[in-house]
């Protein structure tokens, strides 16, 4: 009989590969975190630029101050499922917060942001069902789907005439239809063109689920996302979103306006079969929540960071996952060997960012991927651009070139 | 009506550019496996196929889609 790890031997040559050139960037540790732009990596301090930590507020006094009241008085952990003994006052008043300022009239709260897409998808679509997916999609939407046992097509990235000769050949039968985009991708950061996509809704009819785990807090007025962004909140069917970014803590949610929305409370089974959220993470989500609401300079901030960046990059030569500014702004590399070499070169430069590579990336490109903070200053950012420079300059030929 | 060898001539086609290590090509060739092509590079692939036959061929039924062969058994069904 067959042992059952052996099938995995590859991945893990592949990774003791990277272990020996001495960029294991799988395995990194971080010694110790100063603020959300700080950490101590290999005994020296680092600038962090892969983090997903856009609105900087993981260090924000009135969060921490927050969080601290919940472990005293609720404790450590809830020990228990929203739908046994797991839901207190909170969870509750976080899910009302979280539907105020998304404007909607449900929201759900799941134990982390991979758990909403499980719980939202699982719950939506069932084996009668077709789902239409993008395919630069993040693995949580790929897992949701598998586990709603609906039929999975999958369309050209932000191509929606693409997912238009799909519905046209499309025979929903006895199912539903549900479209899934996210608000910006988090490998190379471009945005769904989001009103084209609507209009190929009102022409073939589907519902829509829209995550927006990169562009909740970061995009649009209010912060609620490339549908506010684009204007057609009314055309989203359900949003979904995770606390791991802006709001610098752990967890998820799904939320929406349709009249049976609460029965995905006892659909969902990553909603049910799971402890819910600690009370400090509720507590610290909750108080980041009132700070994306109320605090819309973290903002400005951002995208004044990510356009700083993203134009020293232009300027630079190199050649970056998409044209427009988001917060992430991914570096492309010829091949896997130089994009280790550049990751290691740069993290001993003292600056930290994502390597990402195939198959974990669309198109098989391989990233040197970087997300800004609204907690990086002006100097950050030129710090940023100033050692991938060096970099570059030390070790020509191993960034593609615009 | 496309039979089933002009379908698997026309696969074969159409998986050249994922033939990176320049396998040979026959109706048993299991495509992920012997020419070491990664899940992302797969469906990839399948897009291809689609967009080529004009037909939808969803991620489900990829699980017990092995060769080229498999693969054309799957066009075959969906052209009908």
């Amino acid at each position: 009989m067959k042992d059952l790890l052996e099938k995995h031997r590859p991945v893990f040559e592949r990774h003791e590969v990277l272990v020996q050139a001495g960029a294991d960037a799988v395995g990194l540790v971080n010694d110790r975190v100063l603020s959300p732009t700080r950490a101590i990596i290999g005994g020296r301090e680092v600038i962090l630029a892969g983090t997903n930590n856009y609105m900087g507020i993981t260090f924000d006094p009135d969060c921490i101050e927050a969080g601290k009241r919940a472990l005293e008085e609720y404790g450590t952990g809830t020990t228990g499922s929203r739908i046994a003994n797991g839901t207190y006052a909170m969870h509750r008043e976080l899910e009302q917060a979280l539907a105020r300022v998304l404007n909607r009239k449900h929201c759900i709260v799941f134990s982390t942001g991979y758990q909403a897409n499980l719980g939202m998808i699982s719950g939506l679509a069932g084996p009668e069902d077709t789902i239409f997916i993008d395919a630069d999609s993040h693995a949580s939407i790929y897992d949701g789907c598998k586990l709603s046992g609906a039929q999975v097509i999958r369309f050209r990235h932000n191509d929606p005439d693409n997912l238009a000769r799909k519905l046209s050949r499309h025979d929903p039968g006895k199912g539903g239809r549900l479209v899934i985009l996210e608000g910006i991708y988090s490998m190379l950061g471009d945005r769904a063109p989001l009103a084209e996509f609507i209009a190929v809704k009102r022409e073939y009819g589907f519902q829509l689920l829209l995550d927006e785990a990169h562009s909740f807090g970061v995009l649009g007025e209010h912060g609620r996302g490339l549908a506010e962004e684009a204007g057609v909140e009314s055309e989203v069917d359900f949003v979904v979103g995770t606390f791991s970014k802006s709001i610098g803590a752990i967890g998820g949610f799904g939320a929406g306006d349709h009249p049976l929305f609460e029965a995905l409370r006892w659909a969902a089974k990553p909603y049910m079969f799971t402890a819910s959220p600690s009370p400090a993470s509720i507590a610290t989500s909750l108080c980041a929540v009132h700070k994306i609401e109320n605090e819309p300079w973290r903002r400005k901030q951002l995208m004044e960071n990510s356009r700083r960046l993203h134009e020293g990059f232009k300027k630079l030569g190199l050649k970056l996952g998409c044209e427009e500014v988001s917060p992430v702004i991914a570096v492309q590399c010829p091949d896997e060997p130089s994009t280790l070499a550049m990751w290691n070169a740069l993290l001993k430069a003292g600056v930290y960012v994502n390597i990402a590579l195939p198959p974990g990336t669309p198109g098989g490109v391989h990233l040197l991927r970087c997300s800004v903070s609204a907690a990086h200053t002006e100097e950050d950012i030129d710090r940023i651009i100033a050692l991938f420079a060096q970099v570059v300059a030390a070790q020509p030929g191993m960034v593609a070139e615009a | 009506m496309t039979t089933r060898d002009e379908i698997i001539a026309r696969l074969t086609e159409l998986l050249a550019p994922f033939n990176k290590e320049g396998v040979p090509l026959t109706p048993q060739t299991d495509i992920a496996a012997e020419l070491n092509i990664d899940s992302a590079g797969v469906m990839d692939f399948i897009m291809e196929v689609e967009d080529t036959f004009d037909i939808d061929i969803p991620l489900n039924v990829l699980s017990e889609t092995r060769t080229i062969e498999d693969l054309a058994r799957v066009v075959e069904e969906r052209l009908a």
